[in-house]
């Protein structure tokens, strides 16, 4: 599937000797929103470190812009934003988005690109360790955007962000898809959902369903997707029983 | 090997020191403060001429030990590593960074403690001072690669403080600081042959006791090199890209 940046087949991941990830098989459209969306503690995290290339992986294949996960042509293609801030907070915001712009060969200029994209403008210099839990999100996630990447990995990008701010980001998402940008974000916030061309739902480690927040509307019949995901878990749970 | 990469994570980590500067001054003055104390401990310019040579190397390569661990221990734990991991950074260029970084502040803390022993405690340094600084300087490196390396084997910073008792302290009570190496039985002469820190304290007494360079000064100073070479090649197999 060409048109696909990211295919996951038969996804299995074995963490603490436990299974966390049972087969789970997706693919995310090139050039759009997809939302992964779910209950904390699901596995969506653990899908997302296999996108990237850090998750030791039990089974399964994932493919990412036509490579397999985790190889050396992705490195500069992928941004990541780690669900905890990954940013050295004994540095100020420049330093630190200076130094990841380094490692990425990206231009100087996108240091103060992406401070502006998310709104630190006034932050930049200072210590990422005095910032507030709103704001080093939104350095961590200033990080994912250094380089231009292909496709944009977010763990919980808008957690903790007032409502304005959490509007802002999302018009940036937009943004970046609509110059071509694959975006993948995880939110345990069902209204995020709304916001997404695509969404992947997922419970203990089961895809529960991949549609566009329309077709689950329709197909649940419930009018918003809250309802809509306690739908599917009910039907889910009656197919079992 | 990338040397823009590596110079980057050199100037990231001096840049987090500027920001600290508590311990800038603890690592540049310490040393050279215990090389007073030392002086009038011993009370004697014979015995301090003894005993400070291997201490101008044995305590850069401690601290350094230390500050190199607990550094890399908390880039693991803060997942400041694995985003560097899903990043065209190849891991030694990232160790080489540390090296480099914590080498140069190795300089400036040999410097000072050197031009204090010299001058003020009387130190008495017959071979060439640049040399010296040299030596103090590999085993400052020695102690960052074995603290970068260990630090694999730690999860948490108590771990980490502990693996210092470990591997550094073994290595100071054999090194021929508190008893000639010839003197001891033979497993402790072996294990003492065997440990890269000997050969560190042997080339600090020789340099500045005679001023010829021989064969044996630059047999240590091989061996404290690539035992340092080592231990950094080792620690980039213990960071993985993928973890559980």
């Amino acid at each position: 599937m060409t048109n696909s940046a990211v295919t996951v087949d038969g996804l299995v991941v074995r963490r603490g000797g436990r299974e966390v990830v049972h087969g789970v098989s997706f693919a995310v459209p090139r050039g759009r929103v997809t939302g992964l969306l779910g209950p904390s503690g699901c596995g969506k995290t653990t899908v997302m470190r296999s996108i990237v290339g850090v998750q030791v992986v039990a089974g399964g294949e994932v493919t990412v812009l036509g490579h397999a996960a985790g190889s050396p042509p992705l490195r500069s293609k992928i941004g990541y934003a780690t669900q905890h801030p990954a940013i050295y907070a004994d540095l100020t915001v420049t330093e630190a988005l200076r130094y990841f712009a380094a490692i990425l060969n990206a231009p100087k200029s996108d240091v103060d690109r992406v401070i502006g994209e998310v709104g630190l403008g006034d932050e930049a210099g200072s210590l990422v360790g005095n910032l507030s839990g709103g704001q080093l999100s939104r350095a961590n996630l200033a990080v994912a955007l250094l380089g231009t990447p292909e496709l944009l990995v977010l763990d919980e990008p808008t957690v903790g962000l007032d409502p304005v701010l959490r509007d802002s980001l999302w018009v940036l998402f937009r943004d970046l898809a609509g110059k071509g940008t694959t975006l993948l974000v995880s939110s345990h916030v069902m209204d995020e959902a709304a916001r997404c061309d695509e969404l992947l739902l997922m419970r203990d480690g089961h895809l529960l369903a991949a549609a566009t927040p329309t077709a689950l509307r329709e197909r649940t019949g419930a009018a918003d997707l809250e309802q809509a995901f306690l739908h599917l878990i009910r039907d889910k749970e009656a197919a079992v029983s | 090997m990338n040397t823009a990469m590596t110079l980057a994570t050199t100037r990231r980590i001096l840049n987090q020191l500027r920001h600290d500067p508590r311990t800038v001054a603890m690592l540049v003055l310490v040393p050279s403060v215990l090389m007073v104390l030392l002086r009038y401990v011993l009370n004697s310019p014979a015995a301090f001429n003894h005993t400070a040579p291997a201490l101008l190397g044995i305590f850069p390569f401690t601290v350094m030990f230390l500050i190199a661990s607990i550094t890399t221990l908390r880039e693991r734990t803060t997942t400041t590593l694995e985003r560097l991991m899903t990043l065209p950074i190849h891991k030694l260029d990232l160790l080489a960074g540390y090296a480099l970084a914590f080498g140069l502040l190795a300089i400036v803390q040999v410097a000072v403690a050197t031009t204090i022993a010299a001058t003020w405690l009387g130190l008495d340094i017959r071979g060439s001072v640049w040399m010296l600084l040299v030596i103090a300087v590999l085993d400052a490196l020695l102690g960052v690669a074995l603290g970068l390396f260990v630090s694999a084997f730690a999860t948490t910073e108590f771990q980490a403080i502990q693996f210092m008792p470990v591997f550094v302290l073994p290595q100071l009570l054999l090194c021929g600081l508190f008893a000639a190496r010839d003197s001891m039985g033979w497993v402790l002469h072996w294990l003492s042959n065997v440990m890269p820190l000997s050969y560190a304290v042997e080339a600090l007494s020789r340099i500045t006791g005679s001023s010829t360079m021989d064969a044996t000064l630059w047999r240590d100073l091989l061996v404290v090199a690539g035992c340092a070479l080592l231990a950094l090649v080792l620690g980039a197999a213990t960071l993985h890209r993928r973890t559980p």
